[in-house]
């Protein structure tokens, strides 16, 4: 581990807007732990709560390609960007290949924009579990609004939407997908749809059955219509307007009130969550409750005990209340 | 286990022959690293900037065109200048022994040769890595 002053300066520099520091940072918060934590509270300040949107859909759909013209829309209006792209980890070897960034070239050279690849090393829902923290990074670090790409492939996936305000599926005309999106409950979670690949011969079909499923939804008086869009990424049409859906969905938030109290179910979520992880350490390395566990699994074994009854044992133990 | 090795890895110049590099990449996601990958034609400025952006730790290019007595240094500098100059660097492709040897008094770790066995590659970043 690193010493505090070494970390320290890490945030300074990233304070100073050093992007060496920035990137730094955001390893540190992907490894967690106690250092992750006193970067959190140095950098607390200048969270302000930034605006996320996610962006989720198949394999090849086109979502980096349509995610980089898109990020041109966003810098025209001076908004900076910090963009995260999450990628699974084998799950045989711990490593990934992280090659979105192949379809980002173009942003590098752009000092407004950060692009991070994550790898979600083994965490179900498809986003790394660091996203919070590489999200407040970024906030920290003065940008506008953060993009996170995940690859959509079954419910894993819909974790997207607990983790951002606006969510964007991104669907092609390839035979089947709409069905394939339905039974994968992302028609639940999107906000926009975007049909990409308009350059391919079926897409205006293909958005017009996706357009017809969710007219099947109904929608109250009021609340936010998702909606339809087609483009293609390749030749940059139609990025135009789901620019504009997405500028409407963030009205729509704000106005609604919806924005504030997604915010709060995010953070409410990560306490939650780290509250779980913390607990768990704790049961595991407590040696009481090891040696209770030791004693009496023998008797669950045996269906002496129920699974249950050794809980309350342990329940009794930990003693919160 | 040990820290996560990432390992960027990228095809700088103009040739537009970027399997050795994919397969490189392949073999490094194998051995367990978080290669990220950049792609074709990129300049030494992109790479240096998408390398601090993911804080790797190795940077391996991919080099075809002759341009390597320019790119690598060119390259080092600008992560130096952006401060990832211990970012380690190493290299592929068809270089002439006397450059190589120039490369590596630069500062270049290592150069692998064409017909590289790609275990050589993992078991240099492992060893040079986590010692
Ligand atoms: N014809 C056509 N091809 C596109 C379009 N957008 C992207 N592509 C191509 O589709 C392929 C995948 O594009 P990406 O942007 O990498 O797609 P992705 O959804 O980010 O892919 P993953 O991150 O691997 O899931 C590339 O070969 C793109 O050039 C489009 O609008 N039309
Ligand atoms: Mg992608």
């Amino acid at each position: 581990m690193r010493s505090a002053a070494k970390l320290d300066k890490i945030v300074d520099d990233f304070r100073a807007g050093n992007t060496a520091a920035t990137g730094r940072l955001l390893s540190i918060m992907e490894n967690g732990g106690p250092e992750a934590e006193r970067v959190i509270e140095k950098i607390l300040p200048d969270i302000k709560g930034i605006y996320r949107i996610g962006f989720t859909g198949p394999p090849g759909a086109g979502k980096s390609t349509l995610i980089s013209r898109l990020a041109s829309y966003y810098r025209k209006q001076d908004e900076k960007l910090g963009i995260i792209v999450v990628d699974p980890s084998s799950p045989f070897s711990g490593g990934a290949l992280l090659g979105d960034r192949v379809r980002m070239q173009n942003l590098s050279s752009d000092p407004g924009i950060f692009v991070r690849s994550l790898a979600n090393r083994g965490t179900l829902g498809g986003i790394s579990n660091c996203t919070d923290e590489a999200v407040d990074i970024f906030d920290a670090s003065g940008k506008d609004v953060v993009f996170i790409e995940t690859v959509g492939v079954g419910q894993s996936e819909l974790a997207v939407a607990e983790k951002t305000h606006t969510v964007v599926v991104i669907l092609v005309p390839e035979s089947g997908d709409g069905i394939q999106a339905m039974k994968a409950g992302l028609m639940e979670i999107g906000d926009i749809f975007v049909m990409n690949k308009s350059d391919h011969q079926d897409a205006g079909m293909a958005a017009r059955e996706i357009e017809a499923s969710l007219k099947m939804k109904r929608v109250e008086e009021g609340d936010w219509e998702p909606r339809v869009i087609l483009t293609s990424g390749l030749k940059d049409e139609g990025v135009d307007r789901l620019k504009e859906s997405l500028d409407q969905h963030r009205k729509y938030l704000e106005d609604s009130g919806l924005m504030k109290r997604k915010r709060r179910e995010i953070l409410y979520s990560r306490v939650r969550s780290a509250l779980i992880d913390r607990l768990d350490r704790r049961i595991r390395s407590s040696r009481r409750i090891t040696e209770l566990v030791e004693a009496r699994m023998e008797d669950v074994y045996h269906s002496r005990i129920s699974p249950y009854t050794l809980v309350h044992e342990i329940d009794s133990m930990i003693k919160i209340e | 286990m040990g820290k996560m090795i990432r390992v960027l890895v990228a095809k700088p110049g103009l040739d537009g022959h970027d399997r050795g590099a994919k397969v490189v990449a392949n073999a490094l996601k194998d051995a367990g690293m978080e290669v990220i990958y950049t792609g074709l034609h990129q300049t030494p400025e992109l790479i240096a900037e998408a390398a601090v952006q993911e804080d790797v730790d190795v940077v391996g290019l991919s080099i075809l065109s002759g341009a390597h007595m320019t790119l690598f240094p060119r390259i080092m500098e600008l992560l130096k200048e952006k401060g990832g100059g211990d970012i380690m660097v190493f290299g592929g492709g068809i270089i002439p022994a006397e450059d190589v040897e120039e490369l590596e008094k630069f500062g270049v770790a290592r150069v692998f040769g064409p017909g590289t066995d790609t275990n050589d590659i993992v078991s240099f970043l492992k060893e040079k890595l986590h010692g």
